[in-house]
Parts: C-alpha cells; structure tokens; sequence
C-alpha cells in the first residue's frame, strides 16, 4: 500500500514542532515522541498494515484541539485522526511525517436529555459507554457496530458505523443529531443539535462516514431509544444458501422488518459453534438469526409470521428463545464469529461489501469458485437483511505470499460486489484498505467531485492525507470551471 | 431573453449546464414547480424544466429499493407503492395547498391525492418530511444514491442502490435540503419500506400548550414505538375535517400507532390508558386516522380559503416546542401547532412588513433549532433571510461547498442565501 511519500523537511523538525504541541497540551502524556509509547498507534483494527507516527498528541478541549489544527495547518504538517483504532480499514492507520490527533481523553458525557431523547457526549466515548448511561432508565443508543465494547461514537462518526440492528433502527447517520467540529484552520463549526434536521446543507450528513478527512469531531449530539418491552430470536437452519435467502426476501416481502437478521454459512457456523457452543445446528448449509423485538403482543405475532414463512421456504430446524439467556446465547455465535474464525486459521481477512441481497446465493457460489482457485478457505457471514457481507479468508500470514493472495482474492470479493450492482464497502470504510478499488465504483468525474468537497473542508489536504482517494488532485485544479465561449452548443435540446 | 430549456436527456443537461457555467448565465431548476413559493425567490437568466426526467427504472420490492427520474410525480411513485404494500417512510408532505391558500385559490381536496403535489427529486431537493419523520427519518435517511449534473456541466455519480453504504463520501445527503443550488439531479434512488397494516390515533383533548407537550413526551418516551405525534390549538383543533376532532371545542393532542393489528390494538390501549390520566380520549381509527394526519402534513390548518397569514416552520428540541407556541401565538391573530413530538412549530403570524423574524429568531436562539420563513409574499421572501442566518465559520463552510459544486454559480441563484 503506498502512502504520501513522507516530507523530510517536516521529519527533521520534528523536536520543534513536539516542543510547540506540548505547548497547547502540556502536563504528562500530552504528547508522545518515544517510539516505544508510540507503537500502540502504530495500526489500528487492520493490523496488516504499520506506521508509527511521527509523534501523537492527546488534548483535552476543543481549544486544545483548534489550536493544534492551527499549528500544523500554518505549519503545513499532515494530520490523522483517531478514535479507539478499532477501524477496520485503516482508517486511523498514521503516517510517518503526520501527527497522530488521539481523542481518547475526550471521554466524558456531557449531558442525558430524557425530554429530548438525546445524549451528548464527547467524541472518545464508547459506542457502548452511551447505552450503558441511559439504560437504566429504559434507553438505549442503536447502532451496535460489534466492537462495540472498544469503539468510540467519534470514530461511529467518521465511519458511519453500522451492526447486526441497523436494518431496523439505521446507521449511525440515522441517529447522529449534532456535531461540534473543529476545521483544519481551527476554525469552530456547530452542526445541528437537540432538533430534527439541522439548518442549511446537510453538513451532519456528509460528515458522518467521512473517515477524519474534513475535520475533528469534538462533541456529539446522538438520538436515544427506548428499549423494547420484548425481544426473541429464532434460529433457522437452510439445506441450502438459495432458501435461506429466499426466506429473508419473503419476511421483508410480507412487510416484517426485522430488528436484526443474521446469516451465516456452514464454516462460520461450525467455527462459531465450536467457540461459543451456541447450540448451532451442524448439519444445514445456511443460519439465520432472526431478532424480532417489541410489545410481547407483537414479538409474538411475527415470530409466528417468520417461523411460518421459514418453513414454507424450507427450514430443517427453527428454534425460537424461550428467554434473554437463550437469545443471547443465539448471538454469542454470532458476535464470535470473527475470532472463532481466528481459531481455526492463523490469520483471516475481513471484507465487507454490500450486494443487493437477491444476488446472494450466486456471489456465494462464485466466492466459492474463487476460493478454489486461491486456493484459501472462506466462512461468510453476512448481514442477511440489508446485503452486507462479511467473507472472512483464511490464511497464514507466515506462509510467503499468502497475504498479497488473501488480499488480491479480498480485492476480487468485491470487484463482484461492485459488478452485480452493490459497493465496496457496507460499514467498514474505504480507509487505506479499499482506497486503491475506488476507481471500480466511480469515475473520474464521480471521484473528482468527491475530492471537490474534501478541498471546501481542507483545501492543503493535510487531513488524513493517503486515505479514501486512490490519487490526490490539487483542489486548484479541480475547481477550475472549464470555458469554451461560443454559441449554444446545443441546437436539438427544445427550448421554449 | 429569458428562455426555457426542456432537456431529454442526462447529456442535454449537461450541455446546458456547461454552457451556462461557461457565459455565467444563471438557471432556475425546475420539476413540476410545486415549491416555487418556498425559499428566496430565485433570480435566474433562464429556467432549466426537469419534465421529461421521468418514471421509474427500478423498483424491487424484496430489495426495498426504487430508482427514478427527478420529475416522476410523487403520486406516481405512491400508487405504483401501494400496489405492493409499501410506502415512502418519511411522509412526504404536499404543500400545494397551503401555498395557494393565500393567493385566494382553491385548497385542494385533502382526500384525494393532488397530481401537483411534486415530483420526487423536488422533495429530496428539498429535504421535506411528514409526520413519520420522528419514527421513520427524514427524505435524507431514505436517499441512497442519485446520478447528477454538477454546475460544472459535469455528469457524476455518488452513492448506490444498497442500503448499507459507505463507499466515499455521502454526497446524497448534500444533495437532499440543498434546494437545487449544488447539482440537478438526472435519476435517484430511495429506500423503500412496508406499509403498516393497520393505523390509530389515540387523542388527548384539552389543556395549555405545556400540557399539550407532557402527552407528546409521554407518548414519544414510551416503548410504543409512536410514528406521529401532534398537537393543535383549540382554535386549529375546531377546524379540523374530522369530526370526533372538532366537536370537542378543545386543543388536542394526537399520538399514532402503526404497525401489525394485534399490536396495534395493544400499543394503543395502554397509550389511552396512560394519556387519559392528563384528559379526556378518544381513538381515531383507519380512515379518520389518515385524514387528520394528511391534515398535519400539509399544513391544512393554515390553508383556509383567503388564509394570508405568514408562515414560520421552526425546528426545536421536542421539549420546547410548546414554550414557542405560548410565547409567540395565541394572540392578535397568530396561532400555532406542534408536529414531531412537539420538535415542529408551524407558526402562523398576521401579514406585516418585518415577519416578526425577530422574535421567531429570538425564541429560536433561546431553544437551540432553526426557524424557515415557509409562507410569504415572494417580495418579503427576498428581504427577511427566509433560512435561519449562519454564523460566520459556517457560513463560509457553506459558500465554499456551493462553490465546490457550482463554482460560476449558475444553478438556483439566491434559493437558499443572498450570497449565492
């Protein structure tokens, strides 16, 4: 993966700019230049690949923050964000003449407004650490991406983070209701707040998902729920992938949508149930998970709407949880999936593109014929609802040469994803990871436009430089309005 | 000479639109004109009419995706819907009637479905949502992808047709509330979802704004999973079509319950149990239930033949909606109802000069939202910001990301800001 070629002149003045950052946050551990503290920084959740930063600094307060965005942009030093480092697209992966800009210290909640159903919370906190605050009181925040534990809502943000209950309750962008931010030139931006639908362009908007590339989130305003009375989750087991995903279309074709449904092939699910003893059924081809949550009156309904409708599409088993405890036990498979995988191979590779779902079985079968001809075994699981996949290669990162053909198999995964009509990726970010596939999905004038907008936020690209777009245009280029004085050109357009 | 161009095709768009970026000669994008009195008034060379952008390319059911051409008439999309038990989830509204209501013609039949109501790229365009929109989300949360001419005379792409997406930047989120002053759209795609079976609405009758407030909060705190929650005036309340509305001579509070029939059933029983502790109930079922909440969408309350009142649409954290309502109507003729759980004021103020902006700001300020001047003479529209101003920074955020779009600054001139 090729990175910015690193600027040597910024690299030899690295003791001056360490002294002037420790300036804007001094005490302990405000700035971090020895390279053994720097080497937790050094990756994040794609941990192929390594850089440790030029040095990493810590604030504590948006103004902290502004004048640090200051100092390099006056300076003209590279910066990358960073939440928890959970990314799976090395999207927090450093650069060797940038500062690392950690927000972990940012980890406070500022303020639980029941009235208004919202929390407010500063960026470092965790995904989970906001359900956790409010769920006494019968709330919950609904995107549940499965790192959950570690993640930061800041990096949610930047990720437009997903998980197993999105298809019902949306992204994170469907829950975010506002943002403080801080621009590359420190400047203060406010977006949105405790109403519906922030005022002019829809900043929140193109904000989340944008992977620390146009600013630095430093306060986050989110929509919390209220907790369904009930929740229950079936387990239905397929002969075949082809009725598993015929079941799936037909609960959403009878107006059911799930809380959370789940689908799982026949090496995830021996993988999982080995790690887990979840109670899988081995002998089927295709898992589903199916949550289903609401008033007991409802959950009830269309668990019997769904148990229908999977045996009619041709279940050999469907069990159905008689309590909490053996709901969950139904997802500690699930959640498990990812390191149990990691028990039966040395290394795996995660993808994560989405495909409109009815084209399911034949991406299945032709990862299937790929997989052959790699050579590397695959387990999927797979986001059944919403066509989010999860193929997971196995390889052995010591075998020589196994991680550039995991990685080639990876790239192939989701050029298919791309041809049958779906994305790159679903919820992981296009980070360094798919940053080079782009051009697959858009052209030149889709990816131009892109960076068009990157330039109205960072026009020096100094903001996680080396991410997203395969190659950097100098924003004056591309906004240049191109003029070819003349007639209309146009005489066959009817004009009235 | 101000001439009308009527484009095929995505490429005649784009000669237009290089053309015009080339001789700076500014356009005014238009569907099928139905928002025209909403926003400033546009200040254009030329108008660009998007009608033969139409139809539906693609609709998957199953997939819960639809692709369609700008101008495709919202009701168009609706009916083709319907047929298969589906719906747009975010509501949107048809303020056809309301913005006619001043200029003295005929309100439109609330009943029946109003083929000028809009086109589905104009309500994108504009970001309008219903009543859903505290369940279900805004039109931006079910916009998955579109294809566009930029003001570059530049056709691009941005998005898809899958739900889960995060393939670069969310450029239909930019797109949808930018008014039509960033891109013109040539074809997009939305998320679609199942229709509910069955629809109550439970109503509180009588009490103050503030109480009012507590039945919304209430109802929208509960696990009941409520898609609407309004409250109109006692005033408004006395004027609605639906008669176990009007007979009560009192402000009501409304709450709806979507969803499968035994749900249905037991959501609203305990909702009318625990509301009828602040007043006396009742329960609207199917066809009653969609009237009154057709009646909320579009604003109908301020849509009486010869209503000329000026109209402020204010966003505000749930909570203080009602402290607006008591602080700005009631009086002298201005009069006010609550939609999305109390977080939507629609403001109805006598004619004058000055819009009462300054109070409609300053109550604004004080909660934390945005208010839109959303109906008034267009040559008011272009005095009285008619979106709420931005401070500085953000302002120049602003400008600088319509410049990135539209750097001569050709589409929509003046819609949104002065500036632009």
């Amino acid at each position: 993966m090729k990175m910015p070629e690193p600027d040597k002149a910024v690299l030899a003045r690295r003791p001056e700019i360490a002294a002037a950052l420790a300036k804007i946050v001094p005490g302990d551990g405000g700035v971090i230049v020895d390279p053994d503290e720097l080497r937790p920084y050094e990756s994040d959740g794609l941990t192929a690949y390594r850089q440790p930063p030029m040095l990493a600094v810590l604030p504590e307060t948006t103004e902290q923050v502004c004048s640090i965005l200051r100092y390099c942009h006056e300076n003209d030093i590279k910066v990358v964000p960073r939440g928890s480092g959970t990314s799976l697209s090395g999207g927090a992966l450093p650069l060797a003449d940038g500062v690392l800009l950690g927000m972990s210290r940012f980890n406070r909640i500022l303020e639980i407004d029941y009235a208004n159903r919202c929390v407010i919370a500063q960026p470092g906190v965790t995904n989970l650490g906001i359900t956790k605050a409010v769920e006494h009181e019968g709330f919950y925040y609904a995107p549940d991406p499965s790192s959950q534990i570690a993640c930061s809502i800041g990096g949610n943000i930047a990720e437009n983070s997903g998980g197993v209950h999105c298809l019902k309750y949306g992204l994170t962008t469907n829950n975010v209701l506002g943002l403080e931010l801080v621009l590359i030139d420190g400047e203060i931006i406010r977006v949105g707040g405790k109403h519906l639908d922030a005022d002019g362009y829809d900043l929140l908007g193109v904000l989340t998902g944008s992977e620390g590339l146009l600013g630095v989130v430093t306060e986050v305003t989110v929509r919390i729920l209220r907790s369904p009375e009930t929740v229950r989750a079936m387990l239905a087991g397929f002969p075949t992938n082809e009725q598993a995903g015929d079941c799936v279309a037909r609960i959403i074709g009878a107006g059911i949508i799930p809380g959370g449904m789940e689908m799982m092939d026949r090496l995830a699910i021996r993988a999982a149930e080995e790690f887990a003893k979840a109670g899988y059924p081995l002998d089927v081809e295709a898992l589903l998970i199916i949550e289903l949550d609401g008033p007991e009156e409802e959950v009830d309904d269309l668990i019997d709407r769904v148990a229908r409708i999977a045996t009619d599409t041709g279940a050999s088993t469907i069990r159905v949880s008689e309590s909490d405890a053996e709901r969950e036990a139904f997802w500690a498979g699930r959640k498990a999936a990812f390191p149990a995988v990691g028990r039966i191979s040395p290394d795996y590779y995660c993808m994560d593109g989405t495909i409109p779902r009815r084209r399911l079985p034949d991406v299945l079968r032709r990862i299937r014929e790929l997989s052959e001809q790699y050579g590397l075994r695959v387990a999927n699981v797979f986001h059944a609802g919403d066509g989010n996949m999860h193929p997971l290669i196995l390889y052995d990162a010591n075998v020589s040469g196994e991680l550039e053909k995991a990685e080639a198999f990876g790239a192939e995964i989701l050029k298919l994803c791309v041809e049958v009509g779906g994305v790159l990726t679903g919820e992981h970010g296009v980070g360094v990871e798919k940053r080079d596939l782009m051009p697959e999905m858009f052209s030149k004038e889709d990816l131009d436009q892109q960076q068009r907008v990157k330039c109205a936020f960072d026009p020096a690209s100094l903001l996680n430089p080396g991410k997203m777009f395969p190659e950097l245009h100098r924003c004056a280029e591309l906004g240049r309005v191109h003029v070819h004085r003349g007639k209309l050109p146009f005489p066959d357009i009817p004009r009235f | 000479m101000s001439e009308t161009f009527r484009p095929e095709n995505a490429e005649q768009l784009r000669d237009v639109l290089a053309w015009a970026a080339s001789e700076s000669k500014r356009l005014e994008i238009v569907g099928s004109g139905s928002k025209r009195a909403l926003g400033r008034p546009v200040m254009a060379d030329h108008s660009v009419e998007l009608g033969a952008l139409a139809g539906i390319s693609l609709y998957e059911p199953d997939e819960l995706v639809l692709s369609a051409g700008p101008s495709t008439p919202l009701t168009e999309i609706e009916t083709v819907l319907a047929e298969k038990k589906q719906q747009l989830e975010f509501e949107p509204p048809d303020y056809g009637p309301v913005l006619a209501a001043a200029s003295g013609a005929a309100g439109g039949a609330p009943d029946k479905p109003n083929p000028q109501s809009g086109t589905l790229g104009g309500v994108l365009a504009c970001n309008l949502s219903g009543p859903r929109r505290v369940k279900g989300g805004a039109a931006r949360d079910h916009f998955l992808g579109f294809t566009a001419v930029s003001g570059h005379g530049t056709i691009f792409k941005s998005g898809g047709r899958v739900v889960k997406n995060v393939t670069g930047y969310d450029l239909s989120k930019l797109m949808a509330g930018s008014w039509g002053t960033l891109a013109v759209t040539t074809g997009v795609t939305i998320k679609v979802l199942p229709a509910p079976e069955k629809r109550r609405t439970v109503l509180l009758f009588g009490g103050d704004p503030a109480l009012g407030g507590r039945a919304l909060s209430m109802a929208m705190n509960s696990p009941y999973d409520v898609s609407a929650a309004a409250w109109l005036s006692a005033s408004l309340a006395a004027q609605s079509p639906v008669d176990l509305v009007s007979a009560q001579k009192a402000s009501v509070a409304a709450v709806r319950i979507e969803g499968f029939g035994p749900s249905v059933a037991y959501r609203c029983k305990v909702l009318r149990e625990q509301l009828g502790a602040l007043g006396p109930t009742e329960e609207l079922h199917s066809a009653n239930s969609i009237r009154f909440w057709r009646e909320i969408r579009d604003v109908m309350p301020f849509a009486g033949p010869g209503d000329d009142r000026l109209i402020w649409r204010i966003s505000v954290p749930p909570a203080a909606g009602p402290g607006i309502v008591t602080a700005l109507a009631g009086e002298d003729g201005a009069d006010a109802f609550l939609d999305w759980g109390g977080g939507l004021v629609w403001l109805a103020v006598p004619p004058g000069a000055d819009a009462r902006e300054e109070p409609v700001r300053a109550a604004v300020g004080r909660a934390g939202g945005h208010a839109t001047l959303f109906r008034a003479p267009a040559e008011l529209r272009g005095r009285v910001p008619v979106f709420q101003p931005q401070e500085a920074a953000k302002a120049a955020l602003t400008a600088r990301i319509k410049a990135a779009f539209d750097p001569a600054g050709i589409l929509n001139p003046g819609r949104m800001y002065a500036e632009f």
